[in-house]
């Protein structure tokens, strides 16, 4: 059956070669079509996220009455000041900034140790460590969650900030090595070659060379780090019960199941919950770009 | 330099943090967790060990079963939508107008909490007020579905918001491998007569199949693990209709406070996971990788 139509589609080749005259116009149209295609996606991706923003700004009756996708008479900024200024949504926000500030930082720079040691330096066990971090990736969180939680008791970190950390930072090493180490494998030899033979040690050549020339490649893993912090939500769930920790994916999903018939409310404290991300996103779209395609294409 | 660059305590200095990290915090809890299956333990008190009464239990536990069916539902889902993500990606790397904005706009939802994206469609859904009912009435739909809260269709409405969050990841992955196809192999097909249809089916999928050959295996492994968008959502409900292996888990451990069960779950959900992707890898091994 395959044969046939391969024979067929090789048969029809040379007239199609005849109609290429014609092809400009159908190609136009095929072209339009697919084009449309593209358009309604990029619609239905983004149309969610402008009728959330639209009904941050309205109140109850302005959401239940008006169209969905209308502005409303008066956009009600109060909604957004009330959320802050009321719940303990400005607590949660800080609490995620210098939380995931602190995790990016330990994991970008350990993990930049690490994947430093395994490519540029020789020893046996290299192969099998990488190994080892390579395969953690495709760990459910879920089998390593109760142990955590017995651990983290046991050693009276439960309801710390430093549990969480400590976590993100383990979890978060093998996507950071990934993406690390496509660019330390294209660093030539000569660096450190020249630098030991000048008589430099090794962590001056780290911390004075190597460190500083992958700077490009440590603010894209900088910037996926960020993202997964900010939007983690199991760990903190299950480690932080007092407010005063919880970060914002964690605190917002309480403030909105307690006040769940307040739809601006609502509207602006996710609004709030997401704004850091697009933010960084229209900065930096380049880099988290490209840090997605590198840390899932290269394995 | 050789002498240097393998001096033991400086390698020592610089794996260490690192693979105690991980070592800690992923490996012995994961043994840990297939021994708390072992045992009887309510979170806070003593673990009795009471041998593999937890894991034959697991095995006859059709509530288990049919959440792990829900997962590997999932799994189908969202290996079905790798090949529209793959069109939609043949189509932006051919040479569009504005295809780098198009794809940054699909990656949005994935860069984006999934408590935010959970809240979001929950309102989406909601059966008077959401967005979604109300387009249904306004084109003349009048008893339109309760979405979350109808047992036979919950399920399916959160696999809409989960396709949604990682649709822009997937065409971006696919979008990179295949502007790394060489423009001359393209070039030449195009001389010999190729349509782009054929050009696509029958050169460009074929060279980035290791790409797509990953892809499945993150979007299998990624729907058994699944958690987050379903517990804000639903928590499973309603009536374990939308339970999946990581929800059941998570509830028969930190909301029925019986660990040692949900320790086996947790251990299961291991099993399935590795097992999973060693077959996928073994299903779509090639014999020989293509060059070009």
């Amino acid at each position: 059956m395959e044969k046939a139509t391969e024979t067929q589609t090789t048969a029809m080749l040379p007239k199609q070669k005849r109609q290429v005259a014609r092809k400009p116009v159908l190609t136009r149209i095929a072209s339009g079509i697919l084009y449309l295609a593209l358009l309604i996606l990029a619609v239905v991706q983004i149309l969610p996220l402008i009728w959330l923003f639209l009904f941050s700004l309205k109140n109850n009756q302005e959401v239940f009455n008006l169209a969905p996708l209308s502005l409303p008479a008066e956009p009600k900024w109060e909604n957004y000041v009330k959320v802050w200024t009321e719940g303990n949504i400005s607590m949660y926000f800080f609490n995620s900034v210098w939380i995931t500030a602190v995790s990016v930082i330990l994991t970008v720079l350990i993990a930049s140790f690490v994947t430093f040691a395994i490519t540029r330096m020789k020893w046996k066990l290299s192969k099998l460590v990488l190994g080892l971090f390579m395969v953690a990736m495709m760990i459910p969180v879920h089998s390593t969650l109760i142990p955590l939680f017995s651990f983290f008791t046991s050693i009276h970190l439960m309801n710390h900030p430093l549990a969480i950390i400590l976590t993100y930072t383990a979890f978060n090493l093998p996507i950071t090595m990934m993406i690390l180490l496509g660019f330390y494998y294209t660093l030539p030899r000569e660096i450190e070659e020249a630098a030991i033979m000048d008589g430099c040690s090794i962590h001056r050549l780290f911390f004075r060379i190597i460190l500083p020339i992958t700077t490009p490649v440590l603010a894209t893993t900088a910037i996926i780090n960020m993202i997964y912090n900010w939007n983690e939500y199991v760990f903190v769930n299950t480690f932080i019960s007092s407010d005063k920790y919880k970060t914002l994916t964690v605190g917002i999903n309480n403030f909105i199941g307690q006040y769940s018939i307040d739809w601006g409310a609502i509207g602006a404290t996710l609004m709030i919950s997401i704004l850091p991300i697009l933010f960084a996103f229209f900065v930096l779209s380049n880099r988290i770009v490209e840090g997605i395609t590198s840390g899932s294409v290269k394995g | 330099m050789d002498k240097v660059m393998s001096n033991k305590k400086i390698i020592a200095l610089y794996v260490l943090p690192a693979l105690l990290l991980i070592i800690t915090l992923v490996y012995v809890p994961i043994v840990l967790t297939g021994y708390y299956g072992l045992t009887q333990w309510d979170g806070i008190g003593e673990r009795t060990f009471i041998g593999l009464a937890n894991y034959s239990k697991l095995i006859t536990d059709s509530l288990f079963w049919q959440s792990a069916f829900h997962s590997f539902l999932l799994a189908i889902f969202s290996v079905i939508s790798l090949v529209a993500y793959l069109a939609v990606s043949l189509v932006l790397s051919g040479k569009i107008k504005g295809a780098n904005l198009f794809r940054k706009i699909y990656l949005v939802p994935m860069l984006l909490s999934s408590v935010a994206i959970a809240q979001l469609w929950i309102r989406i859904y909601h059966p008077t007020n959401g967005v979604m009912n109300r387009f249904l009435e306004s084109i003349g739909i009048s008893n339109p579905p309760l979405w979350l809260a109808d047992t036979s269709i919950v399920l399916f409405a959160i696999f809409i918001p989960i396709i949604w969050q990682y649709a822009g990841f997937y065409i971006l992955i696919y979008y990179a491998a295949l502007k790394n196809i060489p423009e001359s192999l393209v070039e030449a097909a195009k001389i010999d007569g190729a349509t782009p249809l054929q050009i696509a089916y029958k050169i460009k999928v074929p060279l980035i199949a290791s790409v797509i050959k990953v892809t499945i295996v993150l979007a299998v492994v990624g729907s058994l693990k699944y958690f987050d968008l379903i517990w804000v959502m639903t928590e499973g409900g309603p009536n374990g209709a939308s339970e999946v292996m990581a929800s059941y888990m998570y509830k028969n451990a930190f909301k029925m406070n019986d660990f040692g069960y949900g320790s086996a779950i947790g251990f299961f959900l291991l099993l399935i996971a590795l097992g999973v992707t060693w077959i996928i890898r073994k299903l779509t091994a090639t014999k020989e990788e293509i060059q070009y």
